[in-house]
């Protein structure tokens, strides 16, 4: 077992800053200089152009959110769980990691999943019902999302652990919420990469609720990052609302991971806008002035200020990101306004390698009743 | 565990240490264990093992002994003391191109870790249509017969062939410790591999030579594999004692009585509980026309209710008596004090034997 050099030199590498960094306030303006001396990484304010790409995303996040409420109301979706109003974080994840990289999502996280490339079809395919989620995560080094929490904390420190005894440079970033953390696997994840030393980065999207459980029923911790010390590895807390923010974060995470640093946690702060999913009714456990609180944090409109103010969003701009999320709301539409088929026999053909002589006699039966029924059905014709 | 630009290389090969085994050897199950994944170790360098005390000690009951020294702390670790965590991560690592053989330490100390195994481990070739394959195998020490204290002597098969997507193996041969293990290493899916402590030390002779001919160069299987396929431990003609893992000696035990007494029985080793073996056992009971189940669960909603079920099914016109189980009482395991009246013995075997209807017309 070796002893990391930092540990050597000093343990208050792990805890997280004083105050959740912030480099872009809720008005658009740039976060006084001052207040940037008090973080323990020298984080820097990102490039116009990428602030313009992530505006770019958070536009687009915001359309998928909408839309697939609407295609939800509508009946073309089973459930939706909406991350309206906390895009910010998954844009940010998405534009810190490279092609070769992993990224493991939760259920809320389907902007990034669209954000890594799946193609918005495959991506709502187990909202709509077809499968559970049938896309390949080779195609996009993106894992499906599941509804159990935390349990892909622990599939990223495997991914991260067998890239680094490979010795690839890939990084894996793993995406929960406040919930999770209070989940076992949370801190086995945790304790397990750190041990390893491995390259994951834990964002704990803190959105301050699990469903109805607020975060104070979660934990008493000074904060979700100050988690990290308990493994040994470095934690930082992030407005969430703040794209700039997270991405010279998570930017510092990964980087520190790529090049052989190990783990890291970083909690983001941010405000879960709607109900936990459709099916949810929010009223039942917070107020309306609570919300309302949060509205003026919006990420995206944080980021438009910021941009026009700096000259940096142009009318041309703003119109092709308008047309690039009708386009990507058409294609959600169009997509899941299409009737798809289901083949009832694929229930039995995936389940091993090959199917077992078992489930071939029981894909056999189904064919059979199948047959049958149609035929039925074409003699009352 | 050190970085692979930390790990010192060794000088030779670390997969080829000079004294390995071969030929005809007298070697204990756990032995043949050890070797199985040391071979499968040394064919395909995306075998790792690793769990619980597997590393510097060789595992508590030392089947992975020797396996740290011959390829290195990246090949064979201990990992935290996480049951959870062991198969999450192994899963991640087999997402990623490894074959990871994990240690359970214990049947009952692998229940932390079953959300991972019934919910991601079992479900993820499906979820993902067959574009991704789990080549995992979770060996777990079970079953009881060694006076053992409370949540170390579980038969937990139950709760792993409940649930689809796993395949699940348990051998009771030193030989079949061998191959069943080099099979499920060799497999595409994920395999519950069901190891009964009480055999660990037995011996047996065996051709190394022979088993290993099975296997090719870079580990995949040359022969037939064992997966789906229950052997014929015993030849009889009157009636069919059908069972598994710790269970096949007592069987066979039990016939070699009844020989003395005039009786022949026959054995069935099942081998594979899934995928079962529905035609080796149907043709097994369909020439006997009695059977008897034995296996060391409590029999309550069991593996051995299921074959009950399978062989009612398909040989209810062969039968000349019921089904017979014999098994644990629907009771925690006992303490080892205890145990040997909760055990399904020779002579609660025979007494099922005896309740067949043999006075036929």
């Amino acid at each position: 077992m070796t002893t990391h050099p930092e540990f050597l030199e000093s343990q208050s590498y792990m805890l997280p800053s004083a105050e959740p960094v912030q480099l872009i306030a809720a008005d658009g303006s740039e976060a006084p200089a001052k207040q940037h001396k008090q973080y323990k990484e020298p984080y820097q304010l990102p490039e116009m152009a990428t602030m313009l790409e992530g505006y770019e995303r958070l536009v687009v996040g915001r359309r998928v959110n909408d839309q697939a409420g609407a295609l939800v109301r509508q009946g073309r979706m089973a459930v939706y769980p909406s991350s309206h109003g906390q895009e910010a974080c998954q844009v940010a994840a998405v534009m810190c990691l490279r092609r070769s990289d992993w990224l493991f999502p939760t259920y809320r996280d389907t902007v990034a999943v669209l954000g890594r490339g799946v193609a918005p079809v495959e991506a709502f395919e187990s909202l709509r019902g077809d499968w559970h989620s049938g896309f390949n995560p080779h195609d996009y080094n993106t894992a499906n999302p599941t509804t159990p929490l935390a349990t892909q904390l622990l599939h990223a420190v495997g991914v991260a652990h067998s890239a680094k005894l490979r010795g690839e440079d890939t990084v894996v970033l793993a995406l929960c919420g406040d919930g999770a953390s209070s989940e076992g696997d949370f801190h086995e994840a945790l304790n397990f990469a750190a041990v390893f030393h491995v390259p994951v980065v834990f964002l704990i999207q803190n959105n301050q609720y699990a469903i109805s459980v607020p975060l104070i029923r979660q934990s008493v911790a000074p904060s979700l990052a100050h988690k990290a010390v308990g493994y040994g590895m470095p934690g930082e807390r992030v407005d969430g609302n703040d794209l700039a923010a997270l991405l010279a974060v998570l930017g510092h995470a990964v980087d520190r991971a790529r090049n052989g640093g190990g783990p890291a946690l970083v909690e983001a702060h941010t405000y879960r806008m709607q109900a936990h999913t459709n099916a949810d009714d929010s009223t039942r456990y917070r107020s309306d002035a609570e919300v309302a609180q949060w509205v003026p944090k919006d990420p995206l409109l944080r980021v438009e200020k910021y941009l026009h103010d700096a000259g940096a969003l142009a009318a041309a701009d703003r119109e092709r990101i308008a047309v690039a999320a009708e386009a990507m709301a058409k294609t959600l539409r169009d997509g899941l306004n299409a009737e798809t088929s289901v083949d009832p026999l694929d229930l039995f053909r995936y389940v091993y390698s090959e199917p077992t002589p078992q489930l071939r006699e029981q894909s056999t039966l189904l064919a059979a009743e199948l047959a049958a029924s149609s035929a039925t059905m074409g003699a009352s014709r | 565990m050190t970085t692979i630009a930390q790990t010192p290389q060794p000088a030779t090969p670390a997969a080829q240490p000079g004294e390995r085994l071969s030929g005809v050897q007298t070697i204990t199950f756990a032995k043949a264990l050890t070797l199985a994944m040391a071979d499968a170790m040394a064919a395909d360098p995306a075998v790792v093992v690793f769990g619980e005390d597997v590393g510097t000690l060789g595992g508590v009951f030392r089947v992975t002994d020797g396996l740290t020294q011959q390829f290195g702390e990246e090949r064979c670790f201990d990992t935290p003391l996480a049951e959870s965590g062991i198969i999450g991560m192994a899963t991640g690592m087999a997402i990623n191109g490894m074959r990871p053989v994990v240690e359970m330490q214990f049947d009952a100390f692998a229940y932390p870790a079953f959300e991972q195994i019934t919910s991601h481990v079992a479900k993820l070739g499906n979820r993902t249509r067959g574009q991704v394959r789990l080549p995992l195998v979770i060996r777990i020490p079970y079953a009881g017969g060694i006076g053992g204290v409370e949540h170390h002597c579980d038969s937990s098969e139950a709760y792993y062939v409940h649930t689809p997507g796993l395949t699940v193996l348990t051998p009771s041969t030193v030989a079949d410790a061998y191959v069943m293990l080099r099979d499920a290493i060799a497999s595409a899916d994920p395999v519950v591999f069901l190891e009964p402590k009480k055999l660990y030390f037995s011996k047996d002779t065996v051709d190394l030579d022979a088993l290993r001919a099975g296997y090719s160069e870079g580990g995949g299987a040359a022969a037939p594999s064992t997966i789906g396929h229950a052997a014929i431990a015993r030849h009889g003609t009157d009636a069919t004692l059908i069972a598994y893992g710790p269970s096949v000696a007592v069987a066979l035990a039990a016939a070699e009585t009844a020989a003395q007494e005039g009786r022949s029985l026959q054995v069935i080793d099942v081998r594979s509980l899934v995928p079962f073996d529905d035609e080796t056992i149907t043709a097994a009971v369909k020439s006997t026309g009695r059977a008897i189940v034995i296996a060391e669960a409590p029999g309550f909603a069991s593996m051995a209710s299921e074959i009950v079920a399978r062989i009612q099914e398909r040989c209810f016109h062969a039968l000349a008596a019921p089904v017979l189980r014999v098994t644990g009482f629907d009771i925690p395991y006992p303490a080892p004090k205890l145990e040997k009246y909760y055990l399904p013995g020779v002579d609660r075997i025979l007494d099922a034997v005896d309740n067949l209807q043999w006075e036929t017309p």
